[in-house]
Protein backbone atom coordinates (compact mmCIF):
# COMPACT_ATOMS: atom_id res chain seq x y z
CA UNK A 1 0.00 0.00 0.00
CA UNK A 2 2.62 2.59 1.11
CA UNK A 3 4.37 1.69 -2.15
CA UNK A 4 1.34 2.29 -4.22
CA UNK A 5 0.70 6.08 -2.05
CA UNK A 6 4.17 7.04 -2.61
CA UNK A 7 3.42 7.27 -6.88
CA UNK A 8 0.18 9.72 -6.15
CA UNK A 9 -1.54 10.98 -8.16
CA UNK A 10 0.41 14.75 -9.06
CA UNK A 11 3.29 12.31 -10.00
CA UNK A 12 1.43 10.41 -12.21
CA UNK A 13 0.38 13.20 -14.09
CA UNK A 14 3.52 14.21 -14.07
CA UNK A 15 5.34 11.35 -15.44
CA UNK A 16 2.62 11.05 -18.19
CA UNK A 17 3.46 14.74 -18.96
CA UNK A 18 7.46 13.22 -19.17
CA UNK A 19 6.69 10.27 -20.92
CA UNK A 20 5.35 12.38 -23.75
CA UNK A 21 8.70 13.83 -24.84
CA UNK A 22 10.15 10.44 -23.77
CA UNK A 23 11.69 11.87 -20.81
CA UNK A 24 10.36 9.80 -18.33
CA UNK A 25 13.14 7.12 -17.03
CA UNK A 26 12.17 3.30 -16.96
CA UNK A 27 11.53 3.32 -13.51
CA UNK A 28 8.99 5.83 -13.65
CA UNK A 29 7.82 4.54 -16.52
CA UNK A 30 6.65 1.05 -14.89
CA UNK A 31 5.59 2.95 -11.74
CA UNK A 32 3.35 5.20 -13.83
CA UNK A 33 2.13 1.77 -15.27
CA UNK A 34 1.57 0.01 -12.21
CA UNK A 35 -0.53 3.30 -10.89
CA UNK A 36 -2.97 3.48 -13.76
CA UNK A 37 -3.95 -0.01 -13.35
CA UNK A 38 -5.13 0.55 -10.28
CA UNK A 39 -6.18 4.68 -10.94
CA UNK A 40 -8.86 5.10 -13.30
CA UNK A 41 -8.48 8.61 -13.77
CA UNK A 42 -4.85 8.76 -14.56
CA UNK A 43 -5.65 5.64 -16.72
CA UNK A 44 -8.14 8.52 -18.62
CA UNK A 45 -5.98 11.08 -18.23
CA UNK A 46 -2.43 8.78 -20.04
CA UNK A 47 -4.86 7.82 -22.36
CA UNK A 48 -6.24 11.27 -23.00
CA UNK A 49 -2.35 12.20 -23.21
CA UNK A 50 -1.13 10.12 -25.60
CA UNK A 51 -4.16 11.03 -27.91
CA UNK A 52 -3.40 14.50 -27.92
CA UNK A 53 0.75 13.35 -28.81
CA UNK A 54 -0.37 11.26 -31.27
CA UNK A 55 -2.61 14.13 -33.37
CA UNK A 56 -0.11 16.40 -32.96
CA UNK A 57 2.49 13.67 -34.55
CA UNK A 58 0.41 13.04 -37.29
CA UNK A 59 -1.05 16.30 -37.97
CA UNK A 60 2.78 16.85 -39.53
CA UNK A 61 2.67 20.33 -38.09
CA UNK A 62 5.84 22.65 -39.96
CA UNK A 63 7.08 26.23 -38.16
CA UNK A 64 9.53 28.40 -39.29
CA UNK A 65 12.92 28.93 -37.63
CA UNK A 66 13.69 31.80 -35.74
CA UNK A 67 16.55 32.95 -37.90
CA UNK A 68 13.55 33.02 -40.93
CA UNK A 69 11.36 34.53 -38.18
CA UNK A 70 13.38 37.31 -37.95
CA UNK A 71 14.18 38.09 -41.29
CA UNK A 72 10.47 38.26 -41.60
CA UNK A 73 10.40 40.75 -38.46
CA UNK A 74 13.17 43.01 -40.20
CA UNK A 75 11.61 43.38 -43.30
CA UNK A 76 8.42 44.34 -41.59
CA UNK A 77 10.38 46.82 -39.37
CA UNK A 78 11.77 48.62 -41.99
CA UNK A 79 8.50 49.39 -43.58
CA UNK A 80 6.47 50.31 -40.21
CA UNK A 81 6.28 53.90 -40.05
CA UNK A 82 8.55 55.26 -36.90
CA UNK B 1 -18.92 46.94 -34.55
CA UNK B 2 -15.43 47.23 -35.00
CA UNK B 3 -14.05 45.15 -32.69
CA UNK B 4 -10.34 43.74 -33.74
CA UNK B 5 -7.53 45.92 -34.22
CA UNK B 6 -4.31 45.30 -35.84
CA UNK B 7 -1.21 44.37 -33.86
CA UNK B 8 1.58 44.51 -37.00
CA UNK B 9 4.77 44.17 -33.83
CA UNK B 10 3.26 40.97 -33.53
CA UNK B 11 2.33 39.10 -36.31
CA UNK B 12 4.85 37.66 -37.01
CA UNK B 13 5.00 35.62 -33.37
CA UNK B 14 1.37 35.13 -33.45
CA UNK B 15 0.84 34.54 -37.42
CA UNK B 16 3.81 32.86 -39.24
CA UNK B 17 3.82 29.51 -38.52
CA UNK B 18 -0.54 29.29 -39.01
CA UNK B 19 0.39 31.04 -42.82
CA UNK B 20 2.97 28.91 -43.55
CA UNK B 21 1.26 25.76 -42.47
CA UNK B 22 -1.51 27.23 -44.81
CA UNK B 23 0.87 28.36 -47.69
CA UNK B 24 3.29 24.97 -47.83
CA UNK B 25 0.68 22.89 -48.98
CA UNK B 26 -0.62 24.89 -51.41
CA UNK B 27 2.78 25.99 -53.08
CA UNK B 28 5.23 22.98 -51.91
CA UNK B 29 8.49 25.29 -51.77
CA UNK B 30 9.79 26.40 -48.65
CA UNK B 31 11.37 29.40 -50.25
CA UNK B 32 8.44 30.26 -52.50
CA UNK B 33 5.77 30.12 -48.92
CA UNK B 34 8.52 32.45 -47.00
CA UNK B 35 8.65 35.14 -49.51
CA UNK B 36 4.57 34.77 -49.56
CA UNK B 37 4.54 35.10 -46.20
CA UNK B 38 6.65 37.85 -45.33
CA UNK B 39 5.19 39.56 -49.12
CA UNK B 40 1.56 39.41 -47.26
CA UNK B 41 2.89 40.86 -43.97
CA UNK B 42 4.63 43.72 -46.12
CA UNK B 43 0.68 44.18 -47.77
CA UNK B 44 -1.05 43.68 -44.43
CA UNK B 45 1.05 46.68 -42.97
CA UNK B 46 0.42 48.86 -46.53
CA UNK B 47 -3.37 48.27 -46.33
CA UNK B 48 -3.90 48.83 -42.40
CA UNK B 49 -6.08 51.98 -43.08
CA UNK B 50 -8.69 49.66 -44.70
CA UNK B 51 -8.91 47.38 -42.42
CA UNK B 52 -11.99 47.16 -40.73
CA UNK B 53 -12.18 45.34 -38.00
CA UNK B 54 -14.67 42.94 -38.68
CA UNK B 55 -12.99 40.10 -38.87
CA UNK B 56 -10.04 38.61 -36.82
CA UNK B 57 -6.33 39.98 -37.59
CA UNK B 58 -5.80 36.35 -38.94
CA UNK B 59 -8.71 36.02 -41.53
CA UNK B 60 -7.35 39.07 -42.97
CA UNK B 61 -4.00 37.84 -43.00
CA UNK B 62 -5.57 35.01 -44.95
CA UNK B 63 -7.58 37.01 -47.36
CA UNK B 64 -4.85 38.76 -48.28
CA UNK B 65 -2.27 35.66 -48.64
CA UNK B 66 -4.78 33.55 -50.75
CA UNK B 67 -4.72 36.51 -53.47
CA UNK B 68 -0.85 36.52 -53.38
CA UNK B 69 -1.03 32.67 -53.72
CA UNK B 70 -3.00 32.73 -56.42
CA UNK B 71 -0.71 35.93 -58.47
CA UNK B 72 1.67 33.23 -57.39
CA UNK B 73 0.30 31.26 -59.98
CA UNK B 74 -0.77 33.73 -62.15
CA UNK B 75 2.80 34.83 -62.90
CA UNK B 76 4.25 31.15 -62.78
CA UNK B 77 1.76 30.07 -65.84
CA UNK B 78 2.63 33.37 -68.14
CA UNK B 79 6.21 31.53 -68.36
CA UNK B 80 4.85 29.64 -71.04
CA UNK B 81 6.16 26.26 -71.51
CA UNK B 82 6.79 25.79 -67.71
CA UNK B 83 4.47 24.29 -66.66
CA UNK B 84 4.38 21.65 -69.11
CA UNK B 85 5.23 18.20 -67.79
CA UNK B 86 5.71 15.10 -70.47
CA UNK B 87 5.70 11.59 -69.58
CA UNK B 88 6.25 8.63 -71.96
CA UNK B 89 4.40 5.98 -71.41
CA UNK B 90 5.72 3.42 -74.01
CA UNK B 91 9.64 3.41 -74.21
CA UNK B 92 10.67 1.13 -76.68
CA UNK B 93 13.66 0.35 -73.84
CA UNK B 94 10.95 -0.35 -70.96
CA UNK B 95 11.69 -3.82 -69.75
CA UNK B 96 11.12 -5.48 -66.54
CA UNK B 97 7.91 -4.64 -64.20
CA UNK B 98 7.15 -0.80 -64.86
CA UNK B 99 3.12 -1.21 -65.44
CA UNK B 100 3.30 -2.87 -61.49
CA UNK B 101 5.53 0.07 -60.36
CA UNK B 102 2.73 2.62 -61.55
CA UNK B 103 -0.38 0.59 -60.21
CA UNK B 104 -1.25 3.04 -56.65
CA UNK B 105 -0.77 1.30 -53.78
CA UNK B 106 -3.72 1.49 -51.58
CA UNK B 107 -2.19 1.60 -48.34
CA UNK B 108 -0.54 5.02 -49.30
CA UNK B 109 -1.08 8.56 -48.42
CA UNK B 110 -3.39 10.03 -50.53
CA UNK B 111 -3.99 13.58 -51.32
CA UNK B 112 -7.27 13.90 -49.03
CA UNK B 113 -5.34 12.48 -46.12
CA UNK B 114 -2.92 15.02 -46.68
CA UNK B 115 -5.56 17.87 -47.11
CA UNK B 116 -6.78 16.28 -43.93
CA UNK B 117 -3.15 16.32 -42.27
CA UNK B 118 -2.97 19.95 -43.23
CA UNK B 119 -6.41 21.25 -41.38
CA UNK B 120 -5.84 19.46 -38.64
CA UNK B 121 -2.18 20.97 -38.66
CA UNK B 122 -4.03 24.61 -38.79
CA UNK B 123 -6.70 23.72 -35.98
CA UNK B 124 -3.43 23.13 -33.76
CA UNK B 125 -2.15 26.59 -34.49
CA UNK B 126 -5.76 27.94 -33.81
CA UNK B 127 -5.85 26.40 -30.57
CA UNK B 128 -2.54 27.55 -29.51
CA UNK B 129 -3.70 30.45 -30.23
CA UNK B 130 -6.55 30.94 -27.59
CA UNK B 131 -3.52 29.97 -24.88
CA UNK B 132 -2.02 31.90 -23.14
CA UNK B 133 1.16 33.67 -25.45
CA UNK B 134 4.10 32.39 -23.16
CA UNK B 135 2.63 29.34 -22.63
CA UNK B 136 1.91 28.58 -26.10
CA UNK B 137 5.30 29.45 -26.87
CA UNK B 138 7.04 27.04 -24.65
CA UNK B 139 4.35 24.41 -25.65
CA UNK B 140 5.11 24.82 -29.55
CA UNK B 141 8.96 24.86 -28.74
CA UNK B 142 8.46 21.87 -26.67
CA UNK B 143 6.05 19.63 -28.62
CA UNK B 144 6.97 20.68 -32.12
CA UNK B 145 10.08 21.88 -32.63
CA UNK B 146 11.55 19.36 -29.95
CA UNK B 147 13.86 21.62 -28.04
CA UNK B 148 15.82 20.27 -25.03
CA UNK B 149 13.74 20.78 -21.56
CA UNK B 150 17.23 23.17 -20.79
CA UNK B 151 17.14 25.14 -23.87
CA UNK B 152 14.10 26.13 -23.08
CA UNK B 153 14.30 26.47 -19.64
CA UNK B 154 17.50 29.16 -20.63
CA UNK B 155 15.41 30.96 -22.76
CA UNK B 156 12.34 31.42 -21.18
CA UNK B 157 14.78 32.07 -17.64
CA UNK B 158 12.76 28.91 -15.71
CA UNK B 159 13.12 25.93 -13.79
CA UNK B 160 12.51 23.01 -15.02
CA UNK B 161 9.86 22.34 -12.75
CA UNK B 162 7.93 25.78 -14.06
CA UNK B 163 7.92 24.38 -17.36
CA UNK B 164 6.53 21.24 -16.35
CA UNK B 165 3.74 22.72 -15.24
CA UNK B 166 3.10 25.10 -17.67
CA UNK B 167 3.31 21.78 -20.32
CA UNK B 168 0.43 20.53 -18.04
CA UNK B 169 -1.66 23.17 -18.33
CA UNK B 170 -1.15 23.91 -22.02
CA UNK B 171 -1.78 20.40 -22.99
CA UNK B 172 -4.79 20.22 -20.96
CA UNK B 173 -6.22 23.64 -22.62
CA UNK B 174 -5.09 21.73 -25.90
CA UNK B 175 -6.82 19.04 -25.53
CA UNK B 176 -10.32 20.45 -24.44
CA UNK B 177 -9.77 22.99 -27.49
CA UNK B 178 -8.86 20.38 -30.31
CA UNK B 179 -11.71 17.90 -28.16
CA UNK B 180 -13.83 20.67 -29.39
CA UNK B 181 -13.23 21.63 -32.31
CA UNK B 182 -11.39 18.87 -34.55
CA UNK B 183 -12.75 15.19 -32.85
Amino acid sequence: MKFNMMFNCDKARHTCDKAQYNEASLWEGIMLNVHTIFCRFCRKHSARNSKLTQTIKDSQIKTLSPEQKNVIKEQLRQEMPQ
Amino acid sequence: MSTHTLHPETWVDRYSDYLYNYTIVRVNDHIVAQDLISETFLAGLKSKKNFKGNASERTWLIAILKRKIIDHYRKKNSKKGQAEVHINYSDDDMEGDWLEERVQDPFDKNAEDELENNELGLAILECLDTLDERHAAIFKMKTIDNFDTEAICNEFNITPSNLWVIIHRARKAMANCLEKNWL
